[in-house]
């Protein structure tokens, strides 16, 4: 279980690492590795050139810009769960659980946006959550709206020469709520079920998705808006099971988890 | 000094090296100029293997069966009526038999090279169809092995008055329940170095295994050498659990490659190898009758046992081994008077099955403990009381059981009665009434069973197997400054026999267990034995260091009453030294005597000096029987379809402990193993025969925050055919939790009717069984509405 062949490069600065990716298709990013290493291990990818961008200082930074906090693309969970952004509380709670401290200690959050595994904690949060990816590719720069920003499985709408600088994270207002839940087997495995809500009666915000789908997380947007008219309490269980069957096909079994999961991430935002 | 004697709860002598990362295994043997291995394995379940194209220019460094020349296939005999030998060829030849098996193997460098060489390779195959699931192989005309007339390794029968006590019975309870096969993960997986000594004249092979003597006997074999010719050598193993007491292909190839090529070569085991061609245990199933009375007293039972044997025998155990315990295990601590069973072992395309920390008993206890809650609902009793009533009792000591073990010694209510106190049924009885404020639902199981250990000649010369264990030997020297040498060919590999053997030797001689050593895992610096397996070393090898040191106590008491000049009837042993009517001499005078002045030792002296050679084994070899109940309460969550353990009692009897911190770590080891089996660990395959779960993404264990912390009782009621009473107890912690948690999840759910009886308790698995209980309680009109 060792790597086929590669070369690996690690340029100085954010420009060396477009260069790199413009001149050489065959390039793969690496920036934590944590889901990389294991695919080169396995030889289930054969990367001919690795571009290390985990020391890329441009990428590896937390910057506060008034209306949204910047994350740079290379900064780590773990580095997210040690600091508290005033603002977005959210990000420390999911970063917190993701994987084991270990993985998190490497992981970066461009890392698992571009890498889009359906069932990763960032493409749920970041789209709960309102978020814009920052891309820089040949075309130059482009902003996405994180919902959206995964098409599928493994899939993204990253260009080849294209990589995730940065999200931008909009601050939300004191009076905000969230709720984030997950099924996993045992601490540290992807989950079986996840949900994310944010609601902010401030910017009138109520979002509300479901994740751990055979493809991007799916927004339940009617439900998040009756739930923020109406508050949970007057939500039925068979409304919830509803929005899940719109908007997720799967057999009785993944139902009732992914039902439980939004139930117990509104009961989070809901909870006294 | 401390107590450092059998009974002491002193620190483990190897933990300072395991502890600073010092141990040396295999991986750590890095020889000058040593090759690297890499295997290329089948990918098919089941094909003719037509062809093997090796790479151009490349093949100087492939080998395949057609390069080994002379070495002998791995067949295993055995006696029991009716079983087929299976022939095994190290790399395969003309036919594949499981996905995983070894085809080809190259050699390079660096292990990345050789496996660029070996995806080179080109393979023509045949696929036939997979046999994958043991009841269809019984009926398909496909044959894994072309000359057998079935795909049956063999068929057990086995009847002791069923008839007539089930015809007594008033009450049946029929009940199916199976385990997933599943992998051993130990931490470290295969490895072998092997080397050619030029001046010793000998092949050398360091390899990671609980069995030293026995893979030298077997490799000879297998190359065609004389055993003198090999050296075997396991240094730090990183956990066996049965996975490493057989003869491994891999040794053989890696051994052949040192003897042909006079150079070292290297292998190494990764995760993913042993997830695919290490699938190899626990897959039972079994069809259960219960004939019993109103009270739940259970008068006869009535089994089929079907065991996925895989697609190959071992040696020297043979697949005979696990349809042999399940057939004689199965009635478990339970004082049952008739008994028949069928078992099945049958042939399948997966690895070959091979004996798990508990064989064959993980799974029987999980049987007949589920048919125990079962036989308590059917007659509305709680599980603890009808357990309890059909349990050997402490007066009934030494019992025969109605497969005719002898259950040496023992008060297997008392465990029961233990656990049931401490994790405190009325309580939870209690709070079951009340809902949970989070939805949850709570449960509370309880398992108990027994532990044949350090069973010898006479259990395993009935199985006429091709390696009885016999006499265990133990040498023990005292060297000149008075410190004791102890040689052992048991192997420790997380058992603590660096410790506990040394202890032994303390508690004869005195010697404090720092100035102990205890060698081990050598083939060229130990006497013989058959190895560490079926958890036999504390009692074999332990009765061995002390038969061994107590021959040295009249040597140094002759040479001791000399040095005093005293009658020798006059003087006696005290620890570490030999006391007279006036004074004393202490054993590193006596030894600087025997070493260093030989000219002050007696004329009669025992020309043998301060080292003997022992030999030992029971009274009565049939086993000192453990035993243990196991308790515990779950949190079952019904929309997610998970388990909680929220407590976990375990109260065990291993007659004399002695380091009772290393019984509780074999203890905890051993549950944590359980709980992997009871909930996560699973090595499925599809149609085709293909593993499903080849990493740690789709094979789960138990790690840290789903192991609890188990509160461990002892008692301690003596054997009384061992040395010291002191029985084996290295596999009885991973028996039980299966049983138990499922159990417990039973009880949970029995408002909802739901049943489990399925390893591992996945949520998916517990999600449907919930769905399928309550589409049959849902009246006709809802039902059809749903459907």
């Amino acid at each position: 279980m060792k790597a086929s062949a590669f070369d690996y490069v690690r340029p100085p600065d954010l420009a060396g690492v477009l260069d790199m990716l413009r001149q050489f298709s065959g390039a793969k990013l690496i920036a934590g590795g944590q889901s990389l290493l294991p695919l080169l291990n396995l030889r289930l990818a054969r990367p001919t050139l690795l571009i290390d961008i985990g020391r890329t200082e441009a990428l590896r930074a937390i910057e506060d810009r008034g209306t949204h906090v910047r994350i740079g693309a290379a900064v780590t969970h773990a580095e997210l769960e040690d600091c508290l952004i005033p603002d977005c509380p959210m990000l420390r709670t999911v970063a917190g659980g993701i994987a084991y401290r270990a993985i998190r200690n490497r992981g970066t959050v461009g890392g698992s946006l571009a890498h889009a595994d359906p069932a990763a904690d960032w493409p749920l949060a970041m789209a709960a959550l309102g978020a814009t990816v920052v891309v820089e590719g040949k075309a130059g720069h482009r902003r996405l709206p994180a919902d959206g920003f995964m098409l599928g499985a493994f899939q993204t709408r990253l260009e080849e020469d294209e990589l995730v600088v940065a999200v931008d994270v909009p601050k939300l207002s004191p009076d905000a709520r969230y709720g984030y839940y997950k099924f996993c087997r045992k601490t540290g495995e992807f989950p079986e079920a996840s949900a994310a809500a944010v609601f902010d009666p401030f910017s009138r915000t109520a979002r509300l998705y479901l994740g751990a789908l055979s493809g991007p997380p799916q927004p339940l947007h009617d439900l998040a808006a009756t739930i923020a008219r109406q508050g949970l309490a007057a939500i039925a269980d068979v409304a919830i099971a509803d929005a899940v069957d719109r908007v997720a096909a799967g057999d009785s079994i993944e139902r009732r988890m992914r039902c439980a999961a939004v139930t117990r991430a509104l009961k989070e935002v809901f909870a006294e | 000094m401390k107590h450092q004697g059998i009974g002491a709860r002193v620190p483990r002598k190897e933990d300072a090296r395991f502890l600073h990362g010092r141990g040396q295994y295999v991986s750590d043997i890095i020889l000058p100029g040593q090759s690297e291995v890499a295997f290329l394995r089948s990918p098919a379940a089941h094909a003719v293997l037509r062809g093997i194209a090796k790479p151009r220019g490349l093949e100087s460094v492939v080998f395949t069966a057609a390069d080994l020349a002379g070495i002998q296939p791995i067949t295993a005999q055995c006696t029991v009526p009716g079983y087929k030998v299976s022939v095994q060829d190290p790399l395969a030849r003309g036919k594949v038999r499981y996905a995983g098996e070894l085809i080809a193997m190259a050699v390079a460098p660096s292990r990345a090279v050789a496996e660029d060489i070996a995806e080179q390779i080109v393979l023509d195959l045949d696929e036939l169809p997979a046999l994958v699931d043991a009841h269809a192989a019984r009926a398909t005309t496909t044959r894994i092995h072309e000359e057998w007339e079935d795909n049956l390794f063999l068929i057990l029968n086995y009847d002791n008055g069923f008839e007539e006590h089930a015809s007594k019975a008033s009450v049946v309870v029929e009940r199916e329940v199976s385990m997933a096969r599943q992998a051993m993960v130990p931490l470290e997986g295969k490895a072998i170095v092997a080397d050619w000594d030029f001046r010793a004249d000998q092949l050398i092979v360091y390899t990671s295994t609980q069995v030293p003597h026995v893979i030298r006997i077997g490799l000879a074999q297998s190359l065609g050498l004389e055993e003198g010719r090999i050296r075997v050598i396991a240094p730090d193993v990183g956990g066996g659990f049965g996975y490493k007491c057989v003869l491994q292909p891999e040794e053989i190839c890696v051994a052949w490659l040192a003897l042909t090529y006079k150079r070292p070569f290297r292998y190494v085991e990764d995760r993913r190898e042993h997830l695919i061609a290490g699938a190899n245990s626990r897959q039972h199933h079994y069809r259960l009758r219960a004939h019993a009375d109103e009270r739940g007293r259970l008068l006869a039972l009535d089994a089929e046992v079907t065991v996925d044997g895989g697609a190959y025998s071992n040696w020297p155990f043979t697949v005979a081994l696990e349809p042999g315990q399940a057939t004689g295990n199965l009635p478990g601590p339970y004082d049952i008077k008739g008994y028949r069973c069928k078992t099945y072992c049958v042939a399948t395309n997966k690895p070959g099955f091979l004996p798990y920390r508990g064989v064959a008993r993980t799974s029987v206890c999980f049987a007949i403990e589920l048919l125990m809650d079962a036989i308590a609902r059917k007659v509305g009793r709680e599980p603890w009381e009808v357990r309890r009533e059909n349990l050997v009792t402490a007066q009934a000591m030494p019992y025969i059981n109605v497969t005719r073990k002898h259950y040496d010694s023992g008060d297997y209510p008392k465990s029961l009665d233990t656990v049931r106190r401490e994790i405190d049924l009325d309580l939870w009885r209690a709070r079951q009434l009340r809902s949970e404020p989070d939805g949850r639902r709570i449960g509370i199981g309880f398992a108990s069973y027994c532990e044949q250990s350090a069973h010898g000649t006479s259990v395993f010369a009935a199985w006429g197997l091709p390696l009885i264990p016999g006499y265990d030997q133990a040498t023990v020297r005292l060297v000149a400054d008075g410190s004791l040498e102890v040689r052992v060919g048991v192997h420790s590999h997380g058992q603590g026999m660096e410790t506990t053997l040394a202890q032994i030797a303390h508690e004869v001689l005195g010697t404090d267990i720092a100035n102990i050593r205890v060698i081990h895992g050598d083939t060229g610096m130990t006497p013989f034995s058959t190895g560490t397996y079926a958890s036999r070393s504390i009692v074999m090898a332990g009765g061995a260091v002390a038969k061994s040191c107590e021959a040295l106590i009249p040597r140094l008491l002759a040479i001791g009453s000399h040095l005093m000049q005293c009658a020798s009837n006059t003087v006696q042993y005290m620890p570490g030294r030999v006391v007279g009517p006036q004074s004393s001499v202490s054993v590193r005078e006596i030894a600087q005597a025997w070493y260093r002045q030989p000219q002050l030792l007696p004329p009669d002296v025992d020309v043998n000096g301060l080292e003997a050679t022992i030999g030992y084994k029971p009274q009565v070899d049939t086993g000192a029987f453990s035993y243990a109940s196991h308790a515990a309460v779950v949190a079952v969550d019904v929309d997610m379809g998970s388990v909680e353990i929220l407590d976990y009692v375990i109260a065990e009897d291993c007659g004399r402990m002695v380091n009772p911190m290393v019984v509780d770590g074999q203890t905890m080891g051993g549950a944590a193993q359980g709980i992997g089996t009871a909930l996560f660990e699973e090595s499925p395959y599809d149609v085709n025969g293909q593993p499903l779960a080849s990493t740690f993404m789709d094979y789960l264990l138990p790690g840290p925050t789903e192991v609890p912390k188990f509160r461990i009782y002892h008692t301690e009621t003596l054997s009384p055919y061992t040395a010291f009473g002191i029985k084996g107890m290295g596999e009885g912690g991973a028996i039980a939790p299966p049983a138990v948690l499922f159990n417990a999840v039973n009880d949970a759910l029995r408002g909802l009717n739901v049943e489990v009886s399925e390893t591992p308790l996945t949520p998916r698995r517990l999600l449907a069984a919930i769905e399928r209980a309550s589409a049959q309680r849902a009246p006709a009109s809802v039902r059809s509405a749903r459907e």
